[in-house]
């Protein structure tokens, strides 16, 4: 495989990142407790996207999104966000209203949908929103293909 | 991305952005999709790629949640877990 393609690149911080969750590993317990899992699976899943979104930089807007909502993690950036995206709400329903510019804006309700779904989505137009999607989707399942093959692994073990 | 910007202005077009290319990223979406009930792949609607866009990646967002809950209980269980890891790293 290319030492240097993305899915490389993903796998070796992914699994780095695994270690490192994999050594929190309470030595006096014999058996862990939910809580415990919870943690686990927050962190691997947190340490997946982190992953991918920095194998990939910041050469796509999906991307930097990500790293910059995962850097920004505190209560105060959350009530920023939720600011942030009723502001772009109210934008895109103006636009929407004026029948002209909504072809522009890319404002239709699927695309809205869409907007939602992909990080930094709601800043984008639609030209811009289809192609990180198609991008984001690629990272999602490779993403995922890595993951399979972590799961399939311990399992064998 | 500043190519963009100055062809559009060279057109002077009102609309930034043409119909060919929102037509062409939306048929390149549609083959990242998969096929399961589309017969008639190429007469989809771009409102129907779109919704089923959504669709896929709100299942690709819950394959990652499950896995990553599935891997945790594995992580936690397994006494070799590190050598798990370092052999999915080797079978690149």
């Amino acid at each position: 495989m290319n030492p240097s393609s993305l899915k490389s690149r993903f796998t070796t911080r992914f699994l780095r990142a695994l270690t490192k969750i994999n050594a929190h590993k309470p030595i006096s317990s014999s058996s862990p407790g939910p809580g415990e899992i919870f943690q686990r699976y927050r962190r691997i899943k947190v340490a997946a996207d982190k992953s991918m979104a920095y194998s990939v930089r910041s050469r796509r807007t999906w991307s930097r999104a990500t790293l910059w909502r995962l850097r920004t993690r505190s209560p105060r950036s959350r009530l920023a966000t939720h600011a942030r995206r009723s502001w772009v709400k109210t934008r895109s329903t103006r636009a929407a209203s004026h029948g002209k510019e909504k072809k522009e804006d890319g404002g239709t309700v699927e695309a809205e949908e869409l907007r939602e779904l992909v990080p930094g989505g709601e800043a984008m137009d639609l030209c811009n929103l289809l192609d990180e999607t198609a991008h984001y989707i690629k990272c999602l399942t490779t993403q995922l293909d890595i993951l399979d093959r972590q799961e399939c692994t311990s399992r064998e073990l | 991305m500043s190519s963009r910007r100055s062809r559009s202005r060279q057109t002077g077009s009102t609309s930034r952005i043409s119909d060919d290319q929102i037509t062409d990223l939306v048929s390149k979406l549609h083959q990242l999709l998969p096929e399961i009930r589309n017969a008639h792949s190429d007469k989809v609607s771009s409102a129907k790629v779109l919704q089923e866009t959504c669709n896929y990646i709100r299942s690709l967002h819950r394959e990652v949640d499950d896995l990553s809950e599935r891997l945790s209980e594995l992580l936690a269980t397994t006494d070799n877990a590190q050598a798990a890891i370092i052999r999915t790293l080797l079978m690149q």
